[in-house]
């Protein structure tokens, strides 16, 4: 229960963030990334904002044994800079440019009656679902043993 | 106010978020990463889908006190934000993360993973959009 609290109230905090930001707008990020036409570095100055707090905090935080309501820190285990990285965050950067939107906008933008920002959720979903299945460990038969690294985010 | 500083503002909101679920449950705030983990075999079912929920009342809050909906209209055709759904739900599990998970808490922890995620889909984002709307 209070863990389901946290999340709420995290994701409350996230959700008014990206509206005050402008990133629930596909117009505004693909201003950003328009860098050969009229450039709205509006984007930027939501990552700054998010990487100074961030930044900050996460270092007051360090100081700390263990999170207040949990056991510890589930911090990503990977290190190698490897091919599923590179390789992911280019198909993510395509699906990204062409909609202008990105997980956190677009499921924050449900909030609309407007459709068409479902269409992409679904889509967003089932192609994540596709990726884990194709990874789970039952569909590798080679190497049963291999323990998934944990997510980056 | 100018949207350049509500725009700081909406991303310092975004960090403290980070911070709040990294304090409260010493998890990484990356929105790919709980929206992929309510997927089958689905874990920490309670906190991931509050989130969601969260995340959701988050624009309907701004639009309760502001009275102006910060949500856009989809820029693109149905049948092309299908195929973006598929591509950014299939790289940010393959990928490890998205832009909140690698761009806010990667960079923050100076993760190199993160960083080398962020400049390659900074890259194709900038790439795509060139394409489309410069060459195409």
């Amino acid at each position: 229960m209070r863990s389901a609290f946290a999340g709420l109230i995290a994701g409350l905090v996230f959700g008014i963030g990206l509206s005050l930001g402008g990133m629930t707008d596909p117009a505004i990020v693909l201003g950003f990334l328009d860098i050969a036409g009229a450039w709205n570095p509006q984007l930027a100055f939501v990552m700054a904002g998010g990487v100074i707090v961030t930044f900050i905090g996460y270092r007051l935080i360090a100081r700390r044994p263990a999170p207040l309501w949990g056991e510890r820190f589930v911090m990503p285990s990977a290190t190698r800079i490897d091919a599923p990285l590179l390789g992911g965050a280019l198909v993510f950067g395509i699906g990204w440019g062409l909609a202008g939107y990105c997980p956190g906008p677009a499921i924050a933008s449900l909030a609309s009656a407007r459709g068409g920002v479902a269409v992409f959720v679904i889509a967003m979903l089932a192609g994540m679902a596709a990726v884990k299945i194709i990874r789970s460990p039952s569909s590798r038969q080679s190497k049963p043993t291999e323990v998934p690294a944990a997510a980056d985010g | 106010m100018h949207p350049y500083l509500l725009a700081l503002i909406g991303g310092a909101l975004i960090g403290l978020s980070a911070v709040l679920l990294m304090g409260l449950l010493g998890r990484i705030a990356g929105v790919s990463g709980i929206i992929g983990g309510l997927l089958p075999p689905g874990r920490d079912w309670g906190w991931r889908s509050a989130f969601a929920i969260g995340l959701i009342a988050g624009p309907l809050v701004v639009v309760a006190v502001s009275g102006v909906s910060p949500i856009g209209a989809p820029v693109v055709s149905v049948p092309l934000l299908a195929g973006a759904g598929l591509l950014v739900g299939a790289g940010t599990v393959l990928g490890s993360g998205c832009t909140s998970g690698h761009g806010i808490c990667g960079l923050s922890r100076l993760s190199p993973r993160s960083l080398a995620a962020v400049a390659v889909f900074m890259a194709a984002g900038f790439a795509t959009v060139f394409i489309v709307r410069h060459i195409v």
